[in-house]
């Protein structure tokens, strides 16, 4: 590594150092390897082969029985993404442009209680709270905002999104807020003396400077979203469902290991697809303007 | 009038900040309200009657959550001491010592979190099975180990980069040998790290559905399965007492995490 100072040229042991370097990474390295990677070569052997030769079979079988719930699937998640970076820009811009100290101070209290809490646990709050008869719309009635006879479950798609984007709005909202906390306040504070609103000055002057961040945050949030077993499971019981719930299904229902490895490897295909959009805008911003 | 549009912008700021706080709030609110509903049922807009039943049931020394509890602190106490030995020695060749394709190494230990990990634990399951050890603690350990396993390396590897390099010198040129200058000067002062990722370690485990759900079944029931299991079984009572007892840790690291992880540190991991 350029740059790293190193002791060789005070003991000129640097050989046995980079011996004793590998030694000390490897455990956790073959970790990786025996629970990671192995597993990831039998997944796309499982998927694309069929009695020792490759087969397209198992993605037919997968497109033929689950396509709605691939498209479903983007769509959740895209949308949960979208309404996660919203509610991500709101909070973490009221936190860094917000004058009234009272309101900055709530919300900065407030914010990032969901961060840490599980999966399942969020699922299981919005299970009771989305409900029919749940807290929320039982509070719609009583302050006269909703007749009882207009409430309705949200435990579907709605309900899933809900949930995501209330468990990863503080994430991105506490990476967001940290990226904006360290721009140049004098940039905003002349857009401010010029007369710009501090929504323009929000989404003009602020935001470009942590695209990047933003960025990063989303692509995980992605992934993650795309992982979760618990919140499609315990959410939205119905058809259509995640595909994770769908691998789930052929696994414990038929030991079907080869669609589920097919469904698997196109779950692999969302994820790089919103990795390589990532990198493409990376590139993008890199080149010479 | 601008008096009157301030004030008017300002009821607008408080009662949007009150509708935030309902929808943080309101679903874990309702989850408390069902810990403590011995009956709830439509038309009610609130338990019919309260009391702590559910609660005595759960926590009965004999009861299903007692024992999913002790699993669940076992498999995360197994798992912080898995990672931990594996991630000091890495951590610290990370941070300090000549590595060969260090990047590619640190991108090895984020693999497992960028991928979708269903595919791949139904694999791990498999594997585990044709070895015998599926559904035994050690199965659930060493899955809860690999994920975790790139908070607890890259940050110790943070910790110990925010060590003073010239301190661990001092210790040398004193005569200490590179072990004991190691577990003298280098470890203590990177352990506040440490402990912090051995908490985060702790937590993901604790809270852990997916992996377990398919290497832990049928003979090992965390909490996360326990919860999943209640509520599926419709007995929402026992599935928010556990969601409860899941929150608590969660909450109070939220609230500490920095106490824990300093900021010197903090800015340091994943480099």
């Amino acid at each position: 590594m350029p740059g790293r100072p190193s002791f060789e040229k005070r003991s000129g042991m640097s050989l046995s150092q980079r011996h004793l370097a590998l030694l000390l990474i490897t455990p956790g390295l073959v970790l990786v390897a025996a629970l990671f990677l192995y597993p990831l070569c039998f997944s796309l052997i499982s998927a694309f082969s069929k009695d020792g030769s490759f087969t397209l079979e198992w993605f037919a079988k997968a497109f033929e029985l689950y396509s709605t719930d691939m498209v479903f699937t983007v769509v959740i998640v895209v949308t949960s993404c979208a309404l996660t970076a919203l509610a991500a820009i709101v909070i973490a811009g009221t936190l860094t442009l917000g004058e009234n100290r009272y309101i900055v101070g709530t919300l900065k209290a407030l914010y990032r209680w969901p961060l840490f809490i599980p999966f399942i646990v969020a699922a299981q709050c919005m299970r009771t709270f989305l409900a029919k008869n749940g807290l929320m719309n039982n509070s719609f009635v009583s302050l006269g905002l909703m007749e009882p006879l207009q409430a309705v479950s949200y435990l579907d798609w709605r309900g899933i999104i809900a949930t995501f984007v209330w468990k990863q709005t503080p994430f991105v909202a506490l990476l967001l807020a940290g990226a904006l906390a360290s721009i140049d306040r004098a940039t905003l504070e002349a857009g401010r003396n010029l007369g710009a609103s501090r929504l323009r000055v929000l989404i003009e002057l602020a935001l470009p400077q942590v695209m990047q961040t933003l960025l990063v945050a989303l692509v995980l949030s992605f992934v993650t979203m795309l992982s979760v077993l618990s919140v499609p499971l315990m959410v939205s019981g119905s058809q259509p469902t995640m595909l994770t719930v769908d691998m789930a299904f052929r696994i414990n229902a038929y030991g079907d290991y080869a669609t589920a490895n097919a469904l698997g490897v196109i779950t692999y295909l969302i994820s790089a697809g919103a990795a390589i959009l990532y990198l493409r805008r990376g590139l993008s911003q890199e080149a010479p303007r | 009038m601008i008096r009157l549009a301030a004030s008017a912008r300002m009821v607008l700021a408080a009662s949007l900040l009150a509708a935030f706080a309902f929808v943080l709030i309101g679903p874990i609110l309702n989850l408390a309200l069902w810990s403590v509903a011995e009956r709830w049922y439509t038309p009610h807009k609130l338990p019919v009657t309260y009391g702590t039943r559910y609660w005595e049931q759960v926590f009965r020394p004999t009861g299903d959550a007692m024992a999913s509890l002790g699993t669940s602190v076992w498999i995360a106490v197994l798992t912080v001491l898995f990672a931990l030995a594996l991630s000091i020695p890495a951590g610290y060749a990370l941070a300090r010592l000549k590595l060969p394709m260090r990047a590619l190494f640190m991108l090895m230990f984020l693999l497992p979190q960028a991928f979708p990990s269903v595919a791949i634990y139904i694999n791990v399951a498999r594997i585990f099975y044709q070895l015998g050890i599926n559904g035994t603690v050690l199965a659930v350990v060493l899955v809860h180990t690999a994920h975790g396993l790139v908070f607890s390396v890259w940050i110790a590897a943070a910790a110990f980069a925010a060590v003073d390099k010239d301190l661990e010198l001092a210790a040398r040129n004193m005569g200490a040998s590179p072990l004991r200058a190691f577990f003298t000067v280098t470890l203590p002062l990177a352990a506040p790290g440490i402990i912090a990722s051995g908490i985060f370690v702790f937590l993901e485990s604790l809270d852990e559905f997916t992996g377990t759900f398919f290497v832990g079944v049928p003979q090992v029931t965390t909490l996360p399965l326990l919860l999943y299991n209640a509520a599926m079984g419709g007995n929402y009572q026992v599935a928010s007492i556990t969601a409860l007892i899941l929150l608590v840790p969660s909450v109070l690291f939220m609230l500490f995490i920095e106490r824990f992880l300093r900021a010197d540190v903090l800015a340091k991991v994943g480099t």
